[in-house]
């Protein structure tokens, strides 16, 4: 089965060249959506069976290479067409392939109508394929494809609805800021390669060989330029601090689209890289206490503005935002493997969310189509009291927002708790220990409270929505539903794949089956661990149960403030009025860069057009050309077109040089 | 019977009349046998010095010559009758597509 | 004797020749060359090789002047009508007198004191030049003259698709 891991990519280009050459001419809906998402299912089952395999295998011979073809050898340089496969990339397939069947699955659903619908389902496609190059390439090389690839698939599905303005601007915003990511990827890349080739004559690209040679890294130095350059790019592809700003204006994309590029897949790509280096990130503590501390902020951030959002997609942007804070919190602190973990939970109950905020805004949107009002699907302040109308969207769409916020039993608690518990317990940060636990907490705090706002201000109330419009909502057909309730029962359940050790219901099999890829970054680590004393069960249990009351508490104000008392909101605008508008307008951090980066950019722009290139450019051009011109003004005589002439400099010639020779 | 000099003489004049009418006439007809005129003073010159080294090299090289006029005639009245066609004239001065 | 008649008829050859490149009428021209062409037929006499000069009345004078003499007449051009430019005439006579010198100096210094071939104006007279030429045309130039039917093959062809109506 390793050997056909080849087709797990394959698949989805096949889907993508068929729906893409072909998709226009066959125009049927079924047909292309039903190809689209067999091809990914069909990617899903092999990752399956990879999965069955390397279950069946002792841990040690859990890695395997596959050489699909040999791609660049050019003197030192060797970089194969090959792909990796271990419990880490493993992972990655299932849900990438999991996930990504699902929303496929939703899109013909949800797509149903568009115009374009086949080339959503070609790009859809194109990026499953590019997102599983990303996972499973065996080097840099690869695996840099993969990255270009799905932030080219993003863009063009941000893009989707080109004709309006304000998705081209955020595609165009998405793919600038993941440029600036990939810049910092590649010179990581490049200061890894160069530094091993040049000083131990390791010339190599491929993870498995760097892993070999990560014994000759040194700590600090060197390896905290490269792992900060990476962790730069890891910055642009999953929206951190601070290049974070795409991310919600991304949500123009159709909703699909949001679930699976930026909640579940390609925004964790960073968090995917940063573990599949572990062990060269794991050498530099700089590099891990930025991250640690770029992930805390970034969480603790995302979420304040995730509480003042009135667009229902945003508050779910601004959401994940702040997970992948927590997930870039667990690898900063060292538990590659509660991020991983988290990445997975996280993939399944944002996924639900932002499916199940698609229901709401296919049925909103169709109600609202239907008397002809113009007001925003999107909108939280036109819903309330859909769960009546909604009954299977508004359970998935409840347990998965119990889920996210750490609410024990549910997916979520478990992986949260785990990245909570390691950025407190870690040896690495020392005092530093304490306030990423804080800030930590003070975000689930802020996700309990602005998740169950969303809950609450979409399903629970009194139906703020235009009364002609109410009669036309209903729940939305069986192709949206199923996907929620999978991802939903997902989102309830996938967190006993990893409970924790205290709880000793479980072995956390998560753990132990990552355990082969972090062993040796968790060896390389406690060369400089600091260990203090032995932290009991006790406190264990202690910060679980506060990090639940915490939880609990951020939902008890919410229900007070959007259900029990729906006049308190706008009274607590009333009193801090600047503090509501800074959140509202999201701390004002892209004004910031339009005023640091964007406005000096377009100046200086303006400048190089105006000065330079007109100036300059155009005039030494011109000039040449003008030189040119006039001095052939003056040659053109000698070429006159007439045959007479050309005889007459003909025989001249040949006399001079007859005479010259004869009578030399 | 007289020396080789004077048959030299009589080419090297006879070509160089055909080169100053190559380059002065205009009607393509003219320069055509200005042409042959200069080809007929490299044949007295192959057949002179043929004669005096009693070699027949130059003499068969004069017969290839002639099937090389006979052919250029052939073919290069055909192109002047088609120009003659398209613009009217014989004029070589007509000829100037190339011109700019 | 000799002498006189070489010297008549090289009067005639250039006379004719001059005639060529300035007679106005295209048909005095071709005339002319006819001219210059049995003065040449009358040197190759005077040089042993009668059969060269059989065949240059005939290829010559016969036949590649009577098809200039025809397209002259086909086309009707009567005058040079246009008129000439003086600079390029005296342009061109320098660059004739010049080719002159080049040439009439370069023959001049080919002095040829021995004839190194085998073939003597008695042996010529004996055998007859037309065999000799013959003998050579058909052994040591057989390639070079089955190649000619070739390129007269190839004029044929060019000749008449350029006598098509439309090129």
């Amino acid at each position: 089965m390793f050997d056909n891991v080849w087709l797990i990519p394959l698949f989805p280009l096949i889907g993508f060249l068929i729906n893409g050459l072909f998709g226009k001419k066959i125009k049927n809906e079924a047909i292309i959506g039903g190809i689209g998402t067999l091809m990914i299912f069909l990617s899903f089952l092999v990752s399956c069976g990879i999965l069955m395999q390397m279950i069946g295998l002792p841990p040690e011979q859990r890695v395997f290479e596959k050489v699909v073809f040999p791609w660049i050898h050019s003197g030192h340089f060797k970089a194969d067409m090959a792909f990796l496969v271990d419990p880490l990339s493993v992972v990655m397939i299932m849900v990438v392939t999991g996930v990504g069947s699902l929303i496929h699955l939703y899109s013909i659903g949800y797509m149903h109508g568009e115009e374009g619908f086949y080339r959503f389902f070609a790009y859809l496609n194109l990026f499953c394929m590019s997102m599983l190059l990303l996972v499973l390439g065996s080097n840099m090389l690869v695996m840099f494809i993969g990255w270009e690839g799905v932030g080219l698939c993003s863009y063009l599905l941000i893009g989707y609805y080109f004709h309006k303005k304000s998705a081209g601007d955020a595609a165009k915003k998405a793919f600038v800021m993941n440029r600036v990511g990939d810049f910092g990827f590649l010179i990581g890349l490049f200061t890894l390669y160069w530094w091993l080739g040049s000083n131990h004559n390791i010339w190599t690209v491929n993870f498995m060989e760097i892993k070999a040679a990560s014994h000759l890294l040194p700590y600090g130095g060197v390896v905290t330029v490269a792992t900060l350059c990476f962790f730069l790019g890891a910055t642009g592809k999953s929206a951190q601090i601070p290049l974070f700003t795409w991310l919600p204006d991304a949500m123009e994309g159709p909703t699909p689209v949001s679930a699976l590029i930026h909640a579940a897949t390609m925004v964790t790509a960073g968090v995917y890289m940063i573990g599949r280096m572990s062990f060269v990130f794991i050498k530099s503590p700089d590099t891990m206490m930025v991250i640690a501390v770029v992930g805390a902020a970034t969480a603790i951030f995302a979420a304040t503005i995730g509480t003042a959002q009135n667009d229902i997609k945003r508050v779910l942007a601004y959401s994940t935002v702040s997970q992948l804070g927590y997930m870039f919190l667990a690898m900063g602190v060292g538990a590659f493997s509660a991020g991983i973990f988290h990445l997975m939970t996280h993939a399944f109950f944002k996924a639900c969310l932002f499916l199940g905020s698609g229901s709401v805004i296919h049925s909103m949107h169709h109600a609202l189509h239907k008397i002809h009002s113009h007001d925003d699907a999107q909108d939280m302040r036109n819903m309330g009291g859909l769960r009546k109308a909604m009954p299977i969207t508004f359970i998935t769409f409840l347990v998965s927002t119990i889920a996210i916020s750490g609410i024990p039993g549910f997916s979520g608690f478990f992986s949260k708790d785990e990245i909570l518990w390691q950025s407190f317990s870690n040896p690495y940060h020392g005092n530093l220990n304490i306030v990423l636990w804080g800030i930590g907490a003070a975000a689930a705090c802020l996700t309990a409270f602005y998740m169950f706002r969303l809950v609450f201000m979409t399903f629970f109330g009194e139906c703020r929505i235009n009364p002609g419009a109410k009669n036309h909502l209903h729940e939305s057909p069986l192709v949206i539903t199923i996907p929620l309730m999978v991802l939903g029962a997902l989102a309830a359940f996938g967190g006993y794949l990893g409970m924790p050790k205290l709880m000793g219901l479980l072995p956390n099999y998560f753990e132990h089956w990552l355990d082969p890829v972090f062993e040796l970054s968790t060896e390389y680590g406690s060369t400089y661990a600091q260990h203090g004393e032995h932290l009991s069960h006790g406190l264990e249990w202690g910060l679980m149960g506060l990090s639940v009351l915490i939880a609990i508490i951020g939902i008890g104000i919410a229900f007070t403030m959007y259900v029990q008392n729906t006049k308190l909101p706008g009274k607590f605008v009333a009193t801090f009025p600047a503090l509501h508008r800074a959140v509202y307008n999201k701390w004002y951090v892209d004004e910031l860069y339009d005023y640091l980066f964007v406005n000096p950019c377009k100046a200086f722009g303006q400048f190089l057009w105006k000065g330079f290139d007109v100036l300059i450019v155009d005039g030494v051009v011109n000039g040449v050309a003008n030189t040119v011109m006039g001095f052939s003004g003056i040659f053109r005589y000698l070429q006159s077109g007439y045959i007479y002439n050309y005889a007459f400099s003909m025989a001249l010639g040949v006399v001079v040089m007859l005479g010259y020779f004869i009578f030399k | 019977m007289e020396n080789l000099n004077s048959y030299l003489i009589v080419s090297a004049v006879l070509f160089s009349i055909g080169t100053i009418g190559v380059l002065t006439r205009k009607n393509a007809i003219v320069i055509f046998m200005c042409i042959e005129l200069m080809l007929n003073a490299v044949n007295l010159t192959f057949v002179a010095f043929s004669r005096y080294l009693g070699n027949f090299d130059g003499q068969v090289f004069v017969f290839f010559i002639m099937t090389v006029a006979a052919a250029e005639a052939a073919v290069g009245l055909a192109l002047f009758i088609a120009f003659f066609n398209n613009k009217d004239s014989i004029d070589v001065t007509d000829a100037n597509l190339m011109k700019w | 004797m000799e002498t006189l008649f070489f010297l008549i008829i090289t009067f005639v050859a250039i006379i004719s020749a001059i005639l060529v490149v300035t007679c106005k009428n295209p048909i005095n021209s071709a005339l002319s060359l006819i001219m210059t062409f049995f003065c040449l037929a009358t040197y190759y006499v005077m040089l042993d090789a009668p059969f060269m000069a059989a065949v240059q009345v005939m290829v010559y004078a016969g036949a590649i002047m009577v098809l200039m003499v025809f397209t002259i007449m086909l086309l009707n051009i009567r005058v040079d009508a246009s008129k000439k430019h003086s600079h390029k005439v005296v342009f061109s006579l320098i660059i004739g007198f010049f080719t002159f010198v080049n040439l009439a100096y370069v023959l001049f210094k080919s002095r040829v004191a021995v004839a190194t071939g085998p073939y003597s104006a008695d042996m010529i007279k004996q055998v007859g030049h037309t065999e000799l030429i013959g003998k050579e045309m058909f052994t040591n130039f057989l390639l070079p003259f089955e190649i000619t039917s070739i390129l007269l093959l190839v004029a044929i062809v060019g000749a008449v698709i350029l006598a098509k109506k439309k090129i």
